[in-house]
């Protein structure tokens, strides 16, 4: 299986070469790629360079163009499309039918690939986008089991490709205002989720408490590490209860999951992170390549100094384990 | 100035779990309304809720259209299990009129005539103009779009009607985990079909007592109501040509008669908000989205 990385600057990069990646993926400053924060991302030169560097090395660079294009200024989202192709992109992750539907037509030779935002769960849904616009790959929504990929997998005539480390989505990606709804600005549209120029740490007494649009995210007690306030990361009071309402501070890692995702026809394993600094990221590549090398049994000690870059230091399979749920 | 009595009301899918009798019995009423043109139907948000309201779907669906409304039925928002693919090809191979809430459905829908529902993704007038392309007659578009991208959306592909949800809780999120049952002990596979409890939503408060979310099964909605009465003449301008009334547990006949009423300039949206706030005093109302803020705030006229 292929690893993909991610990259948020040029110095992550370089790292994610170097320590191994099959492919890096990043995206442009701007509101066209999911990971829209302040001092991330590429400039048209950065790309260029780092494509040259890339292939030089036997690397592959996608460009994620993965939001949605606001209407009335698509040609942000045209040029910058442009742009990626002209930089020598190998691939662009895509999320709008519209923006698929423009690099079918007007670039018919570069290679396609279906951001996680577009949502596609299901055969009929990936075929749609295979036969429509000529997708070569899928980055699945974190919604499915390993046998549910599978079982699409054996269905579709394109490559799949999973999340396999990072941060992990709650909610199916693509198909979430939450932060919209409490800060006006989303994944879909703006390119970020609760972002940090809506988000307030205050103290209350003994309490720490986070906030994001001033909505209460968590509270935490003395001595307990105050986590950023990620929407649906917090904790409420539901149900006469307070709790982790939809999902603990927790982040993705399917390591164990590494054979039965490959015997389910997996092309390649994507790890989250373009907002990781590079040693986060050379550490993250280097462990990961370590492993897919390693026979099963020495799995577990490659990854072992992984967990402590976990957020919040805990892991969960996620959807792929039919627990989650 | 665009005739606002050209704007036609819609009554969307209840999005909750509702026992059976009182789903048959809610589209009964709606079926007497004289103020309702069209109603979408059928479980949008959950598979595993189905079975409750499918035994009534034939006779709901005789009725309605008996009454002169335009029916459609919607197709599931997330599509994983075989069980549930299997479920959108035959509603999209047997239903006369169908709405598609996911990637699939509009793979098995293209063609021939069907409807967008809020659920896929339609930000721009490209893709409106490519979902026309393909058979799509009407879209409803997603909530967090602002004023100036319906209207953007609209003049990219003006020869298909729009709806917007107008009234009702929002839907803003979906997830492969069921925060309902868990909120209750439950996970997904052995709900008990816990969120039949809440036949409006669950709340989620802050830990500092603020309203904040309502959970409905797998769905996050908004703990606000979506109340759009202040903004009908600027929609019908920009081309929008349907209300989609989103069901709420309260007297939805009074709601469309509101909206009709404020629509056809027999009450002003003041005195109609005022109103559709003893109708439905369970939520705080909002239209931030359209004025392109957050979602939960409320924009005075």
């Amino acid at each position: 299986m292929e690893l993909i990385c991610p990259a948020g600057t040029p110095a992550a990069y370089r790292e994610a070469v170097e320590a191994g990646a099959d492919a890096v993926y990043c995206g442009f400053r701007d509101e066209t790629n999911a990971r829209n924060f302040p001092g991330l991302n590429f400039t048209r030169d950065e790309l260029r360079e780092a494509v040259a560097h890339a292939h030089s090395r036997g690397v592959q660079t996608y460009v994620a163009l993965n939001t949605f294009m606001r209407a009335g200024s698509e040609d942000t989202w045209y040029r910058a499309t442009d742009d990626a192709v002209a930089a020598g992109a190998d691939a662009v992750i895509l999320a709008d039918m519209a923006l698929m539907d423009y690099v079918a037509d007007r670039y018919p030779e570069q290679r396609l690939h279906v951001s996680v935002q577009a949502s596609a769960s299901n055969v009929d849904a990936v075929s749609l986008l295979v036969e429509s616009f000529g997708a070569k790959r899928l980055v699945l929504p974190r919604v499915l089991t390993v046998a549910e990929i599978a079982n699409i997998a054996r269905q579709v005539d394109c490559e799949l490709e999973v999340f396999a480390f990072g941060g992990l989505c709650v909610m199916a990606e693509g198909r979430c205002s939450l932060s919209s709804y409490v800060t006006g600005k989303s994944p879909n549209m703006q390119g970020v989720c609760s972002p940090a120029s809506h988000v307030r740490y205050r103290e209350d007494g003994p309490d720490m408490v986070s906030e994001l649009g001033g909505f209460t995210i968590n509270r935490f007690g003395e001595g307990e590490p105050a986590g950023y306030p990620t929407l649906c990361k917090g904790r409420f009071h539901i149900a006469d209860d307070d709790g982790y309402a939809f999902e603990d501070p927790v982040s993705l890692d399917v390591m164990e999951h590494l054979d039965a995702l490959r015997a389910a026809g997996v092309t390649a394993l994507k790890i989250e992170g373009r907002q990781r600094g590079k040693a986060y990221v050379a550490q993250v590549v280097s462990s990961l390549r370590a492993a897919l090398l390693a026979p099963k049994d020495e799995r577990p000690q490659k990854l072992a100094h992984l967990h402590r870059l976990s957020e919040g230091q805990r892991t969960t399979s996620g959807a792929y384990d039919k627990k989650w749920r | 100035m665009a005739d606002l009595s050209a704007l036609k009301i819609t009554i969307g899918p209840i999005p909750y779990l509702w026992s059976g009798e009182k789903w048959r019995d809610f589209y009964y009423r709606i079926a007497e309304s004289g103020h309702v043109d069209a109603v979408t139907l059928g479980e949008v948000v959950c598979s595993k809720r189905d079975h409750f309201t499918r035994p009534f779907l034939p006779q709901v669906v005789e009725r309605l259209t008996a009454s002169g409304k335009s029916v459609a039925l919607a197709s599931l928002a997330l599509v994983t299990l075989d069980r549930e693919v299997a479920q959108t090809r035959r509603l999209a191979a047997e239903a006369p009129l169908a709405e598609a809430n996911d990637l699939s459905a509009l793979r098995l829908l293209a063609g021939k005539p069907h409807l967008v529902g809020p659920f896929v993704n339609v930000y721009n007038g490209a893709t409106a103009k490519l979902l026309a392309r393909r058979g799509a007659t009407r879209i409803c578009l997603g909530p967090e779009l602002p004023a100036s991208s319906i209207a953007s959306i609209v003049a990219g592909a003006p020869d298909i009607d729009y709806e917007i949800i107008a009234f009702g809780r929002l839907p803003l999120a979906i997830s492969a985990r069921c925060a309902h049952a868990r909120a209750k002990g439950h996970t997904k596979d052995n709900c008990q079909f816990v969120c039949g409890d809440e036949p409006d939503g669950l709340d989620v408060d802050t830990l500092d007592g603020q309203p904040f979310l309502t959970v409905n099964g797998v769905q996050t909605m908004s703990r606000h109501c979506q109340v759009l009465l202040n903004d009908l003449p600027p929609l019908a301008d920009m081309g929008v040509t349907h209300l989609r009334l989103s069901p709420q547990d309260c007297d939805m006949v009074a709601v469309a008669a509101i909206y009709a009423d404020v629509r056809d300039g027999r009450m002003n949206p003041d005195e109609g908000t005022t109103r559709l706030k003893a109708i439905y005093p369970a939520a705080p109302f909002a239209n931030g989205f359209l004025h392109g803020v957050a979602g939960m705030d409320w924009v005075a006229a």
